[in-house]
């Protein structure tokens, strides 16, 4: 991201705060004792599979429904059932389904929930809000003569009348084709840019590859919580792959001794990955060694792991833990 | 704390939008008065002349509090569950507003436009009584009395029902059991005024400002029970907050 989130904002307060916010629905527990920070300005990505209580913490959050344990500080008010009002007029949620009123028209549905946040200068702010999402050519149309997506992006619309200081995005490309996704991936990108706290709900994690400075992964505990690309380095150990056009005859003698190389095995016919404790020493050993054993090397590279290997690499770990 | 009336007023204006484009809401306003009108016009028409002493001794206009009873009922058993089948509740619920503010802009889009049917098809009676029937039947059926009752009554009986229709509406699951049920409920404020109309419950000024007084504070209390009634949780996980 361009512009760089800080916890602090200018009252000294993140934008949320979470200490060991916990919900049950009688026996069945929702979210256990999650604590995590999110920063003015940032993008905060919430992942985790279905049914790990990522829609549950959201509406928690929002005041929809009351926390069985814990504290949280949204939008620097405490979260207390009698700051609910103010919360939720400096905060706005896209929940999963668009839940618009399918029979009134866009501009009605919007001058609804203009009236709800009592937004000053109405039919401007309308204006504005459906400016952002490219729906102003369609702001007579009745909601339910528009498509998934053009749905999806009036009701982003609808979470933007109010400007809101923390915007809850739960799932908001669920089910849209990939332009359709785009779009809203560039909006988010743009409100960003403004400066509007975003916490995003997804399971697209090369979407929250793209979009977040930060990111939870939440399996009714809060797994990890960091940058994708700290994660990646906090989960996975770093590795070079070599391939080379033939197997190596003694790959051991090849890349035995070489620096900041730990280890090393076999990935296939001729693939070797090896174990590196700093990669821009190693690349360049095992080239030279590779070419002084008669090689021919076909290509040496960084491994990538990307999130959707932390995250699923963290919920196998849950599910073995729970077989086990 | 106090009442928004932004907030009040967009949540009326737009159950009156949805009204107007939800054809069972139309054909459930349009029902029951249409049943009030013509079966009332049909006896009276019918009647000779000779019969007019015999309806000096009841209320039969005050019959047609069947509207404000029913009507409004059944609109307002749609308020909350509607919402909440066609997935517009949970937005709703995470703006500023509050408990009392929605359920406040609900029933007064419930109740101006049933009060206003109410009102037209009590004219409609009257002018036909006026102009048809035996004069009178006419003269024995339109009583000042009878008429400032109906006028008075119309909005405190269709209060109460809509605060009944909005209890069955936050605690269904389906709209249209709500509706059946929030007719079935309101048939005792209907069944009064019937009684009232055919003189079994005789009538006095006494009867009528004590009726009067009970539904105002009931409309009232109503209000204010309901708002506290109304869990956010449990619409929207249907599980009760602990």
């Amino acid at each position: 991201m361009g512009r760089g989130p800080s916890l602090a904002g200018d009252s000294g307060a993140p934008a949320l705060s979470v200490e060991h916010l916990s919900k049950r629905f009688g026996d069945r527990v929702a979210f256990d004792d999650v604590s995590f920070a999110v920063g003015h300005g940032e993008v905060f990505g919430f992942l985790g599979p279905n049914g790990a209580g990522k829609t549950t913490t959201v509406r928690t959050l929002g005041t929809l429904i009351a926390p069985t344990s814990g504290t949280a500080t949204v939008a620097g008010l405490p979260l207390t059932p009698e700051n609910g009002v103010e919360i939720r007029r400096r905060i706005s949620i896209m929940p999963e389904s668009p839940g618009l009123y399918l029979r009134l028209s866009v501009t009605e549905n919007l001058e609804y929930f203009a009236g709800l946040y009592e937004v000053p200068d109405a039919a401007d702010r309308i204006g504005r809000a459906l400016r952002a999402v490219n729906l102003a050519d369609r702001a007579h149309d009745a909601c339910g003569t528009l498509s998934k997506g053009l749905r999806q992006r009036l009701a982003l619309a609808r979470a933007l009348l109010s400007d809101p200081q923390l915007l809850f995005l739960d799932e908001p490309t669920a089910g849209l084709d990939p332009v359709a996704a785009r779009d809203v991936h560039q909006l988010i990108a743009t409100l960003s840019r403004s400066g509007v706290t975003i916490f995003l709900t997804t399971h697209r994690l090369e979407e929250a590859e793209r979009l977040c400075d930060r990111v939870a992964i939440l399996n009714t505990t809060l797994r990890t919580i960091g940058r994708p690309d700290t994660l990646r380095e906090r989960l996975f150990a770093k590795t070079l792959t070599v391939r080379t056009l033939a197997a190596l005859p003694d790959p051991g003698a090849v890349f035995a001794g070489l620096p900041a190389v730990d280890g090393w095995h076999q990935d296939g016919l001729a693939t070797y990955v090896l174990a590196v404790s700093d990669q821009a020493v190693a690349a360049p050993a095992a080239t030279r060694a590779l070419v002084a054993a008669g090689a021919d090397v076909l290509s040496v590279s960084e491994s990538h792991h990307s999130l959707e290997d932390v995250y699923l690499e963290l919920i196998d770990q849950d599910q073995e833990a729970s077989q086990g | 704390m106090r009442v928004s009336r932004r907030r009040v007023r967009a949540t009326f204006r737009k159950e009156l939008r949805e009204y107007r484009h939800n054809g069972f809401i139309v054909w459930t306003m349009a029902i029951f008065p249409l049943i009030f009108l013509i079966q009332p016009l049909v006896i009276v028409f019918a009647l000779p002349a000779s019969e007019a002493p015999g309806l000096s001794h009841g209320h039969l206009l005050l019959y047609m509090l069947g509207i404000p009873a029913i009507v409004p009922a059944a609109v307002a058993a749609y308020a909350v569950v509607g919402e909440r089948q066609q997935g517009t509740l949970e937005p709703v619920l995470t703006t500023p507003i509050r408990r009392d503010e929605l359920l406040l802009g609900k029933a007064l889009a419930a109740l101006v436009p049933s009060v206003a049917i109410a009102y037209a098809v009590y004219a409609l009676f009257l002018a036909c009584v006026g102009l048809f029937a035996r004069p009178a039947v006419a003269s024995a059926l339109l009583r000042g009395p009878d008429l400032l009752a109906q006028a008075l009554f119309t909005p405190l009986v269709a209060g109460w029902s809509i605060w009944i229709g909005i209890a069955i509406s936050t605690r269904a699951n389906d709209f249209r059991v709500a509706q059946q049920l929030g007719i079935l409920a309101s048939l005792p404020s209907a069944v009064v005024a019937a009684l009232i109309a055919f003189d079994v419950i005789h009538p006095t000024l006494g009867l009528a400002v004590a009726l009067a007084a009970a539904l105002l504070v009931g409309d009232g209390l109503g209000w204010r029970i309901m708002a506290a009634a109304f869990d956010r949780e449990r619409l929207i996980t249907r599980t009760a907050s602990s």
